[in-house]
């Protein structure tokens, strides 16, 4: 469906089900240089088994309007917008890798319009290395082929994804060379940037699902281990479960292709569990 | 970090897309002769069905062998997914099935296989979907033959048999100006000699039995999507852009950004037509493909020893290879296709029919078939068996005359097959006994 956010069109897939913004609503922010398609079977499957669902394409991404935003911050602050505009009260936000930096951000400065966050493939700080920011700059097809390689642990993921038959490997480069000019460095400088994600970890007030791939050579497992132990520490003073934690073996950066039934598992049981009693006022 | 980006086409060929099997530890791909897969429980079918989950159901739709092979392929053409088909004319049917209907036009090379020029010119006639047909070497041809209802442009890599080489850059920017995909046939080039969806192709075929297969024992095809051609933006492709009845109104252009042509032509080609690619074949097919580097260098080294061989033989008239330098697409072939042109040409021996027919009938080596690719070298008489159904404009217009005879160079030594065809000029001359 198209929504209009601070004037520009906003494309969101609905897993092919009418989004109903009664039913749980579960948000899917997809990495840099991406669009919703990368989510498209998770977030398909839970459109058919009780949820609504709007994986997003962000501003300047995929079918969207506007211009990419260089900031975490600014990325949170547009989601928000994005909800009001499709009226939405609150949501569970999944996010994968820089995605998931947005979705930290959000839980953190609006903990009424977030019931859960998922953060997949992340990493706190997530430094982006000057040798990838300068190709960004300087040669963005050869980054593309960098980020791409570095994003997969194998050539033999089974099944392909979306369905067999399907090269996970060159749908990802594809899929990032039809990104407009300047995106990618917009979308790595502000991965980059984002210096609060501990900070943001402290005022999280929300069940946290962490899913990490094991040979993940992007955001790899141990740039995740302080973020986990803030989390822990804030659910703790919440009085909330500790946060799951799920790395699944043998899985590089491109989780939702590479293991899209380990994900989509982790993603059912952490959303799927007891309700929880609503925020303080 | 390691300086490299990507793996060598060498490695691709023997691993893309296969690991060793989890339950069992085999390491080669096992061959999965099962009709159907157990579903966990009742949600995971549902799942299964409605593209919820990636996972085999049923082998017309995939099947784990044949998977292993399209990814392999797709990587090998830089495509986003591949779908093995039963044949290499199953893979054209599944493209253009997937892209036109009645009413719709296709612009193709009028230098094709003779089987994709029966295709298009009587059998999808008769379904409404008409085929223009033009000089492949004439850009102003393909862009005067383009109709508002024109879905597809059509063309080989090297022209069967007179090896037009085709100018991809050329015809994609045609085709791309008009909003459709150019479709091309890579069968006697492989992905080893050029790679279509680098030079602007957006949907590769082959027939994968032969160089691929590489050992003349099983028929199967395969079609690859390179990813590019963005279906949205063309406007022309409500199948792939629109609400489909056929799928629970699914959008393919929204499930998938870069590869909505691959999931129709597999939800609905492959479920309704039915032309699915044998796991027992596709494991001979994945064969083939681990020595298809080895191969295909050896192919080209012997064809070109043999055309250099036939272009200086005094029975010759003419050898049309690309690699000589007297092919009217010599410097394009040096372009496009720097490590040669493959391994199947044609020639026109001097003499009447019947010196044609004791020149076949005397070879040894040469097998007397209809096909190409084969590790055997291999030989065939155009005008009455592959083209035997086009009349003679058409066949002049194809660059096939009663003396044309085609050859697939195999992997002998390179000696003993141009023995073997001395012997048969020899035979040739020898006046027929009274």
């Amino acid at each position: 469906m198209i929504v209009d956010v601070n004037a520009h069109p906003t494309y969101a897939y609905t897993g092919g089900r009418p989004f109903d913004p009664t039913r749980p609503v579960v948000v899917f922010i997809h990495g840099g240089q991406h669009d919703h398609s990368v989510w498209a079977l998770q977030s398909r499957y839970l459109a058919h088994h009780g949820f609504s669902v709007l994986a997003l394409d962000l501003p300047g991404h995929g079918r969207s309007g506007g211009a990419a935003i260089g900031s975490i911050e600014g990325i949170a602050a547009w989601l928000l917008a994005m909800l009001d505009a499709s009226g939405v009260a609150r949501a569970s936000l999944v996010g994968h890798s820089m995605g998931s930096l947005v979705a930290l951000e959000t839980a953190a400065r609006a903990p009424s319009r977030v019931e859960r966050i998922a953060l997949v493939g992340t990493a706190v700080p997530m430094r982006v290395s000057d040798a990838l920011l300068a190709a960004a700059r300087d040669d963005e097809p050869r980054a593309l082929d960098m980020i791409n390689f570095w994003s997969h642990s194998t050539i033999s993921a089974r099944p392909g994804a979306p369905a067999p038959g399907f090269s996970i490997f060159v749908q990802n480069r594809r899929l990032m060379e039809r990104q407009r000019p300047g995106v990618l460095l917009t979308d790595f400088a502000a991965c980059n940037a984002y210096a609060t994600g501990f900070e943001r970890a402290d005022a999280i007030a929300c069940p946290v699902l962490f899913v990490l791939g094991q040979r993940d050579a992007m955001t790899p497992p141990r740039q995740a281990r302080e973020l986990i132990e803030r989390c822990r520490a804030a659910a703790a003073r919440s009085g909330l479960p500790a946060p799951t934690v799920v790395e699944i073996p043998g899985c590089g950066h491109d989780i939702m292709a590479e293991r899209p039934d380990a994900l989509l598992s982790a993603l059912r049981d952490f959303l799927a569990s007891a309700a929880l009693p609503p925020p303080p006022a | 970090m390691s300086e490299r980006d990507y793996y060598g086409f060498d490695t691709l060929s023997l691993h893309a897309g296969a690991a060793p099997d989890r339950e069992t530890g085999a390491r080669a791909t096992p061959i999965y002769l099962s009709t159907a897969f157990v579903f966990r429980d009742s949600d995971h079918a549902a799942a299964l069905f409605n593209m919820e989950q990636s996972g085999h159901v049923y082998s017309r739709i995939s099947n784990p062998t044949v998977a292993v092979l399209e990814e392999r392929i797709a990587a090998l053409e830089a495509g986003v997914g591949a779908i093995g088909t039963a044949s290499g004319q199953a893979a054209l049917h599944l493209a253009i099935a997937t892209l036109a209907g009645a009413g719709s036009h296709i612009v193709a090379s009028r230098a094709l296989y003779g089987g994709s020029h029966n295709l298009l010119d009587y059998t999808l006639r008769r379904f409404g979907i008409e085929t223009t047909f033009v000089d492949p070497r004439s850009p102003d041809a393909w862009r005067q033959a383009l109709r508002p209802e024109t879905r597809l442009l059509l063309g080989e890599t090297l022209g069967n048999p007179g090896l037009d080489v085709l100018d991809i850059p050329t015809v994609a920017d045609i085709a791309h100006g008009h909003g459709v995909p150019l479709l091309v046939d890579s069968t006697f080039t492989t992905p080893y000699l050029i790679r279509p969806g680098d030079l602007g192709a957006d949907l590769v075929y082959h027939s994968a039995t032969k160089f691929l297969c590489g050992h003349g024992t099983v028929v199967g095809g395969l079609l690859v999507d390179i990813g590019r051609f963005d279906w949205d933006a063309s406007g022309r492709f409500p199948e792939l852009t629109k609400p489909y009845d056929g799928f629970h109104g699914m959008i393919f252009s929204e499930e998938s950004t870069v590869a909505p042509f691959l999931l129709r032509a597999r939800r609905e080609g492959l479920r309704d037509f039915g032309a699915c690619l044998s796991p027992m074949n596709a494991f001979q097919i994945l064969q083939g493909v681990e020595t298809l580097p080895l191969r295909m260098a050896r192919h080209v080294a012997n064809a070109e020893r043999i055309a250099q061989f036939l272009s200086q033989h005094p029975k010759v008239a003419r050898v049309s290879y690309p690699t000589l330098p007297d092919h009217p697409d010599h410097a394009l072939a040096k372009r496009l296709l720097p490590r040669g042109c493959g391994a199947v040409f044609s020639f026109d021996m001097q003499g009447d029919r019947a010196a044609g027919r004791r020149f076949v009938e005397s070879l040894r080596l040469f097998s007397h078939l209809a096909n190409v690719g084969d590790a055997r070298s291999l030989v065939i008489h155009p005008a009455s068996t592959t083209h035997f159904r086009m009349d003679d404009l058409a066949l002049a217009a194809a660059g096939i005359g009663e003396g044309t005879l085609r050859l697939s160079i195999g992997l002998e030594d390179p000696e003993d097959l141009i023995a073997d065809l001395e012997t048969a000029f020899k035979a040739a001359s020898r006046a027929p006994k009274a």
